[in-house]
């Protein structure tokens, strides 16, 4: 499978879904869409899909041009947010269905039905209409038909959105399992930073139906491209700082009142470009809830919120009235109002323009600890 | 605001009432305190909903009492209760200002004119709304309409509880985490009795000083944060708190030792006895982050097959095989393994022993 966009652009009604963007999936991977809600992550799997023809560009399959070509003739499944299903059907008749309609032989749809089943944890309920079946087990059959099909392209449009969250985080290890096993090209939209990193492969960045970036899904978690494709993928949110860089001591007095030393890459980059005030932002998880070394600086402020994700406590701090957010794995317990520390090594500092473009990056993550 | 106590509290839905099940919701008794934070935790069709409608008035229970401070209120309606609700979606008059909105209860209360306007300047400034108060509500974003929502329950100050059945769906994953903290201030500065139904931990844990974990009709557990995930009652509790849950392991028991596998690992005689008291099969729980990796095998350790690596950019996410089960393993960021064979080590304090899937209490702790 190789599918790329051209100088793919979507508009409806005078409203931009999609601004002009070029873009190659990576073949038999999967392709992770990362976005917010309305940042264009549907018009691009639709027009991907040829569900809708785009406003300008074109899209290539093979290299041939399928632009605007209708679903049915390209050999491709999606699925949606929504759990969609025959409803008429049995379970056994939805999974089938694509099948039937390639006008396989009976003996290899029924195993290929039961093999499908099985995997998706659905045999029991074969003779069942959806109607009868928990939005999880409508779910997972909606992704057996899909999966069903066999298709060089699998599209999943925020396929777990509406599940529960266990289930979702069940059936999320279900799916990258099965579809490690295959050689399909998977494109999957998703709202959440984690998901993306659970799904690893290769990620598109898009924000406001711009394509921000694209690469290798951790090449871009420790090396964005920029301000918007860091804060894109980060939650919670990307801890963002005004600095005021300090060229003769190599320090930056951050958010006005702390002044902390730079990694001296970073400082050099900021001397060849003569740059005084930037951004350094630090994600959640940098922040420690002690000094793990002597490197460890610290800024202060009162507790906002903590909150607790089960595996995690985020602790909400506003420090010189921004606001500013760690992760801390385990529970742990604040008072609201009370101040707390939170430690942070400035070699971990991404830098960004104040107009939002990478100055520097750490080298790897962690490679310093 | 009032203290709620549930008698015995059950529920059936169904023609029959009052027949043996199946329960929607098990008899159940509880004690919830005046101005407390309470969330309803648990997947769809856990009876989460059921017991608020029931507490709402919305449903009238099959068996059992329900008392607000000591005043039976089983056979009331919801406005007889005096209870205000938020709803997943927002529910508002929405060509009306988010000023007339917010007034509105308390105009059908027959509030003069100048209390109602700065009762709802109040509410207003805390829910950070004060701005947009001379527009209509249609128009605003969902996270707006649904502050607008919570305000309309907060505004009264009569109320017995303000109960919000999953308010946080329909806003967008990055805008939740200011309403949480809102709603948190809120408690805090209104001292509001507050009962919260959601299937999502991260609200759970964070809104509710406890919570209540319940599956298939049945409250496993009430407890804090902390509680829930050191101490889970049943295995389910360990299972559903915590991203991914408890690891839960089959073992078998000896005087003196548990078999895991192949692994015999020593264990406190009195643990072992309580829990064949208790039942006859006996599972072992760890949390995700605290298995230990190894790189060499020692008695002590388990040999496990690496199934998946997956680097989370914050940590790693280990899948791996062992003593007959999936174990699910938190371990650095940057963790690398060269082999499919790894080994693993389970500190003995972070061990969770559960017999019929209950926990049993270690010898010498508080159970």
């Amino acid at each position: 499978m190789s599918l790329k966009l051209q100088g793919v652009a979507q508009q409806v009604g005078g409203v931009v879904h999609l601004h002009p963007l070029d873009l190659a999936l990576a073949p038999s991977q999967i392709n992770v869409v990362l976005g917010t809600t309305l940042a264009g992550k549907t018009s691009l799997l639709r027009v991907m899909a040829g569900l809708d023809p785009p406003t300008r560009g074109r899209v290539l399959d093979h290299g041939q041009d399928v632009t605007g070509r209708s679903v049915r003739a390209r050999n491709l499944a999606m699925v949606y947010q929504q759990f969609i299903n025959y409803p008429s059907l049995t379970v056994r008749e939805n999974i089938a269905s694509p099948l039937q309609c390639q006008r396989r032989p009976a003996t290899e749809v029924r195993a290929r039905v039961a093999a499908i089943a099985e995997s998706l944890r659905l045999t029991p309920f074969l003779d069942r209409r959806p109607a009868e079946l928990s939005g999880g087990q409508q779910q997972r059959t909606a992704l057996a038909r899909a999966l069903a099909k066999d298709a060089e392209l699998l599209l999943l449009d925020e396929p777990l959105v509406n599940l529960d969250y266990k289930l979702r985080e069940e059936l999320r290890a279900e799916l990258l399992q099965l579809l490690r096993e295959r050689s399909t090209t998977v494109v999957y939209a998703t709202t959440e930073p984690l998901e993306a990193l659970q799904l690893g492969g290769q990620l598109l960045v898009l924000v406001e139906g711009r394509l921000l970036q694209a690469g290798p899904t951790l090449e871009v978690f420790h090396r964005p491209a920029s301000l918007a494709a860091a804060r894109a993928f980060s939650d919670p949110p990307l801890n963002v700082m005004p600095a005021v860089f300090d060229a003769a001591t190599g320090t930056a007095r951050v958010l006005g009142h702390w002044d902390l030393p730079l990694a001296p890459e970073a400082c050099n980059v900021l001397r060849t470009q003569g740059i005084q005030e930037l951004l350094l932002a630090l994600r959640p998880h940098q922040f420690r809830v002690d000094a793990r070394s002597a490197q460890h600086c610290a800024l202060e402020g009162p507790v906002v919120l903590a909150e607790l994700s089960g595996s995690d406590t985020y602790l909400h701090l506003r420090c010189n009235d921004v606001p500013l957010v760690g992760q801390f794995p385990g529970i742990h317990a604040f008072t609201l109002g009370a101040l707390a520390r939170l430690y942070l090594d400035p070699r971990d500092f991404l830098g960004f323009s104040l107009e939002g473009a990478t100055l520097f990056a750490p080298p790897a993550a962690g490679a310093h600890h | 605001m009032a203290r709620i106590e549930l008698v015995d509290l059950a529920h059936a839905y169904g023609a029959n009432p009052g027949a043996a099940g199946p329960w929607a919701l098990r008899p159940l008794s509880m004690n919830w305190r005046d101005a407390g934070a309470y969330a309803l935790l648990g997947p769809s069709g856990c009876g989460k909903t059921t017991l608020l409608n029931l507490i709402s008035g919305l449903l009238t229970p099959t068996h059992g009492r329900l008392r607000f401070d000591g005043r039976d209120v089983t056979q009331l309606d919801p406005r007889e209760r005096n209870i205000a609700q938020v709803f997943q979606f927002p529910v508002l008059y929405d060509t009306m200002t988010v000023f007339d909105n917010l007034a509105f209860p308390l105009r059908n209360r027959g509030w003069k004119a100048p209390q109602v306007r700065s009762r709802v300047q109040e509410v207003a400034e805390l829910l950070e709304l004060t701005t947009d108060l001379p527009r209509r509500a249609r128009g605003l974003p969902p996270d707006a309409q649904q502050k607008i929502s919570l305000g309309r329950g907060l505004v009264r100050t009569d109320v017995a509880a303000v109960l919000l059945d999953e308010p946080l769906t329909v806003i967008d994953p990055h805008l939740k985490w200011l309403l949480r903290r809102k709603l948190k201030q809120v408690h805090q500065q209104l001292q509001v009795s507050l009962i919260y139904v959601t299937h999502d931990q991260v609200e759970a844990l964070t809104f509710a000083e406890e919570v209540v974990v319940m599956n298939h009709g049945e409250v496993l557990q009430v407890g804090t944060p902390r509680e829930l995930y050191d101490a889970p009652a049943h295995t389910f509790v360990g299972h559903f708190i915590g991203s991914p849950g408890m690891n839960l392991l089959p073992c078998a028991l000896e005087e003196r030792s548990v078999w895991l596998g192949p692994v015999q690992l020593p264990m406190d005689p009195r643990w072992l006895a309580a829990a064949r008291q208790a039942g006859t099969t006996y599972q072992l729980g760890i949390r995700p982050d605290a298995v230990e990796l190894c790189t060499a095998a020692t008695p002590d350790a388990l040999a496990a097959q690496v199934r998946s690596v997956q680097s989370m950019g914050t940590h790693t996410l280990l899948q791996v095989e062992c003593a007959g089960g999936l174990l699910w393993i938190r371990a650095a960021a940057g963790v690398s393994l060269t082999t499919d064979t790894t080994y693993l080590r389970l500190p003995r304090d972070k061990l969770v022993l559960f017999a019929d899937q209950r926990r049993v209490a270690a010898p010498g702790a508080v159970a």
